[in-house]
């Protein structure tokens, strides 16, 4: 990640659109298909004149090759060194001299890249992001410097921090197959034994314009992308990709708990997670229900959790759930909890296993179905507002393999959401499954 | 709003600077209500979203009592906590239904409010606000929820190195002035704040005198006045003042050390800044952005981060506060390079003391300053952001279009003269949070409660 920034895209859980008579539609993009494979797509908000420029690779860190994880994100900062035309560090000092912002990330799925500027900026955003996507130049005296500020980023992000240390364990326990289960920042040896050959390779096999996805959203048209998409990105010669590995997760055949105990911590924490579908992943049909449960358990102050746990037994001081479903591979069902001050974590854990119980018994009302269809819907009325969000969201979706339909259709599938498929979601990811749990808790003090 | 202790993502880092531009399509229009109740509106017609930001000044947590820190803070997240003969449930589950966002904070100087909702539920939404504005209950449960929720963040906080470094930094330099607590209070404050200081805070903060108004939606003038009335209308006229002392930003050049056992030390350093008004105002921020504000742009970042890869994040920023101005900054480097990274930015730092920058980073920084601005303006939200700092300030109802005349008129000697005014590179103060090799604190680091 980034430059500055994210390594963990948010699934913003948000979709999409609009609960509009008829035909829903969240977005309304245009798109077209390069004669190279690249796919490109615009939004148009015209409140201000500016714009975003995102380019999406469909790779990221679980398309490294065993014993090189940390690569997809190592390559990801050195995207901002030099080209053949542009000196180390210029293509930044381009786009800000030019009153744009940027930055990038690397997911599990995929890497972007964007600038937002002026509207008359675009051309030449597009310009200089064409040129390193074919041109760039790397050299020792350039990786060596960038290795150590990814070193230190893992440190910020990971080692100084307990909760994130648990987490990353955690993935290892939770996916005992899936590429998922390594960090996306790498590890920290195999980061120190990246080389620039690896670096190549990566940038030589993936990073290619039938591999990208360009989502412009903001103050401009289709007629005025196209011409320009063409000119920058069309000249670019499509390239043969390599085989993706078709990664499936074995069924965890084990409960499995991962404790850690740190001088650091002062509350405790407990969390369990399930493997479950995703939007492409197994039985995908689940996963709109899923996120409708999600939303039930743990969508603000009235939700299920919080209401029963926190505000009525009081046996917790914050608790929620998360699904997220939203890559390549398989999704995850989450749920944890905290204890109040002078509490019991085992009891709050147990206030948790009790609601999981209950769901597998119970099922959920029609109520809550209705109200959490109607705040999903909402959240895609809201997704407008900003002009960087459709090109987030939609860029999301396209780099793992979705289509603009899905996005689209968002609010209409999840407005067909019933009591029974939530309930049928719950049976198919908790009904005697195995999952990890996960304990954070104080170093004993004497 | 119940507190959000457990956060499971990582957020990315923005850069504290900003940028400008004129962003010509906005209009702003200045709107008295028939209850003489002003805000400043843009019209948006792009979305069925309308979004009201306002502000109490001098009802944030440098006006909290003595012993009472956090009193600003522990209100903003109880109101929303059931009003009128809404108790909590109903009142949130109210909101949840109609998804509608409320949201109330304490700052230093201000207490802030917000409201997001579709135009369909708009009169709902409205209502809402009216009630946790003037009716809030206080019932006994979301009280000692609320409280204890705080407690227990300011528990984990208590761990947490950036949270030290910063908190320790500012109690060196503002020393016992309010501006060295932390708004969050302490977990002895909170413990102590009751409802009847909580009531007492909404009925002598809370009112029209001290209230900036900004609204962004498709509303027009007409309609907005009587909105304006029902909401704020109840509210008293004038409030009571709470006078807060000067500061005196005592930076000596200190480096204090609070042993942690991490892999990476965290620091934080700076001194006293420029407030918003003063004639220099501009001037600071260009050098800042040169200095450590922009990003990858900036010379912190270039030879600390680019050139030696010494640190992921570092940066530096001015915080142009009413009173507590400062610029300060941070760095997080792994133990074995804390020396070697603070001998740098105190080289950097005193280079754009004796030297300012040169021409062409001057030029480089107002077009960005300037080509960034419109980005600010993203969503329905940010403008009405920017419409309550633009009152606040007292910058003018055109200053979305003069800004850049602002900007531009900075010449490298202001610059300079900022830069020599501003920066005393000996005199920085120092906050090491970690495990640094080589270095020596100059005395004991001052003590915070957690």
């Amino acid at each position: 990640m980034a430059r500055l920034a994210t390594l963990f895209v948010l699934s913003i859980i948000f979709a999409a659109t609009a609960a509009l008579p008829g035909r829903a539609a969240v977005f309304k993009p245009e798109t077209f298909t390069l004669s190279n494979g690249m796919q490109v797509v615009v939004v148009s908000n015209h409140r201000v004149p500016v714009v975003t420029h995102m380019i999406w690779y469909k790779t990221g860190a679980m398309d490294e090759p065993p014993g090189k994880s940390g690569l997809a994100h190592y390559f990801e900062h050195l995207m901002f060194k030099g080209t053949k035309t542009l000196k180390p560090g210029e293509f930044s000092a381009i786009v800000a001299r030019n009153g744009g912002r940027e930055n990038a990330f690397t997911s599990q799925d995929y890497t972007g890249y964007y600038q937002s500027v002026a509207v008359d900026r675009l051309e030449l955003m597009m310009k200089i992001e064409a040129d390193r996507m074919t041109n760039l130049v790397l050299t020792d005296e350039i990786i060596e410097p960038e290795r150590q500020v990814v070193i230190e980023e893992r440190r910020s992000r990971t080692d100084n921090n307990p909760s994130a240390m648990l987490r990353e364990q955690v993935s290892t326990a939770l996916f005992q197959n899936h590429p998922y289960r390594i960090p996306i920042i790498g590890w920290q040896h195999e980061i120190e034994g990246l080389t620039r050959d690896d670096l190549i390779a990566f940038y030589r096999a993936w990073y290619a314009p039938n591999n990208a996805i360009l989502v412009i959203s903001g103050d401009v048209t289709m007629e005025t992308v196209r011409p320009l998409a063409e000119k920058y990105y069309g000249v670019i010669p499509a390239r043969t990709l390599p085989d993706r590995v078709d990664w499936i997760e074995p069924p965890l055949k084990a409960d499995r708990h991962v404790e850690l105990k740190h001088p650091r911590v002062r509350q405790p924490n407990w969390s369990r997670r399930f493997i479950a579908p995703g939007n492409l992943y197994g039985a995908t049909e689940h996963a709109e229900s899923l996120q409708v449960l999600s939303e039930i358990l743990s969508g603000g102050a009235t939700s299920r959790l919080y209401r029963t746990l926190v505000v009525e037994n009081k046996t917790a001081i914050e608790t929620g759930a998360w699904y997220s479903g939203d890559g390549r591979g398989p999704g995850t069902f989450g749920f944890y909890v905290s204890p109040p001050a002078e509490g019991d974590i085992q009891a709050a854990a147990a206030a948790v296993d009790a609601e999981i119980a209950k769901l597998v018994e119970n099922g959920v009302t029609a109520e809550e179905v209705s109200r959490a269809v109607s705040q999903l819907q909402a959240s895609a009325i809201y997704a407008l507002d900003s002009y960087r969000t459709p090109a987030r969201v939609l860029g999301g979706a396209l780099a793992i393999g979705r289509t603009i339909e899905d996005v689209e259709s968002w609010p209409e599938r999840i407005g067909a959401v019933t009591v029974d498929s939530v309930n049928r979601a719950i049976a198919t990811v908790f009904k005697d499954k195995r999952s990890v749990t996960a304990l954070l808790l104080p170093e004993p003090t004497s | 709003m119940p507190k959000r202790i457990v956060c499971g993502v990582v957020l990315g880092l923005f850069w504290i600077v900003s940028a400008v531009t004129p962003a010509s399509a906005v209009e702003v229009e200045r709107v008295v209500s028939p209850g003489g109740i002003e805000a400043w509106l843009v019209r948006d017609h792009s979305v069925p979203i309308t979004a009201i930001e306002f502000s109490f000044r001098g009802a944030g947590g440098a006006q909290d009592p003595a012993g009472k820190a956090g009193l600003a803070e522990m209100t903003s997240s109880v109101i929303d906590e059931g009003a009128g003969d809404l108790d909590s449930q109903a009142f949130q589950g109210k909101a949840e239904e109609l998804s509608v966002h409320i949201k109330f904070d304490a700052g230093m100087e201000t207490f802030r409010g917000s409201l997001k909702t579709l135009n369909r539920h708009r009169d709902d939404a409205v209502e809402l606000l009216r009630l946790a504005l003037t009716e809030p209950r206080f019932d006994p449960e979301p009280v000692d929820r609320i409280r204890q929720q705080i407690i227990v963040g300011l528990q984990q906080q208590s761990t947490n190195p950036d949270v030290i470094a910063s908190r320790v930094w500012r109690r060196a330099v503002f020393a016992d002035h309010p501006y060295g607590r932390p708004v969050s209070g302490t977990v002895d404050s909170i413990a102590g704040i009751t409802v009847a200081d909580m009531k007492d805070f909404v009925s002598s903060r809370f009112a029209r005198d001290e209230l900036v108004i900004g609204v962004v939606g498709d509303i027009a003038a007409d309609e907005l006045g009587p909105m304006l009335d029902g909401i704020f209308g109840a509210l008293p006229k004038t409030s009571r003042a709470i006078a807060v002392a000067e500061t005196a930003i005592g930076s000596s050049g200190e480096t204090f050390v609070i042993e942690m056992d991490n892999p990476q030390s965290v620091v934080v350093f700076g001194q006293a800044g420029v407030g918003r008004d003063d004639p220099d105002y501009y001037a600071a921020y260009v050098m800042n952005y040169v200095l450590g504000g922009g990003g990858f742009a900036s010379r912190l970042y270039r030879e600390v981060r680019e050139k030696r890869g010494l640190a992921y994040s570092v940066y530096s920023y001015l915080n142009p506060t009413r009173r507590g101005a400062v610029i300060s900054g941070g760095v997080a480097t792994r133990n074995d390079q804390v020396a070697t990274s603070l001998s740098v930015i105190r080289d950097e730092w005193r280079r754009m003391y004796e030297d300012g920058p040169n021409a062409e980073e001057l030029a480089n920084a107002k077009t960005f300053l300037n080509g960034s601005y419109p980005l600010r303006l993203s969503s329905t939200g940010s403008i009405a952001r920017m419409l309550v700092s633009m009152q606040y300030y007292d910058l003018g109802q055109d200053y979305i279009e003069r800004r850049q005349e602002f900007i531009n008129a900075v010449t490298l000697a202001d610059v300079k003269r900022a830069a020599k005014r501003i920066l005393a590179p000996e005199k920085m103060t120092v906050v090491v949070v970690g495990k640094p090799q080589g270095i020596t604190p100059t005395s004991k680091a001052p003590e915070i409660k957690s």
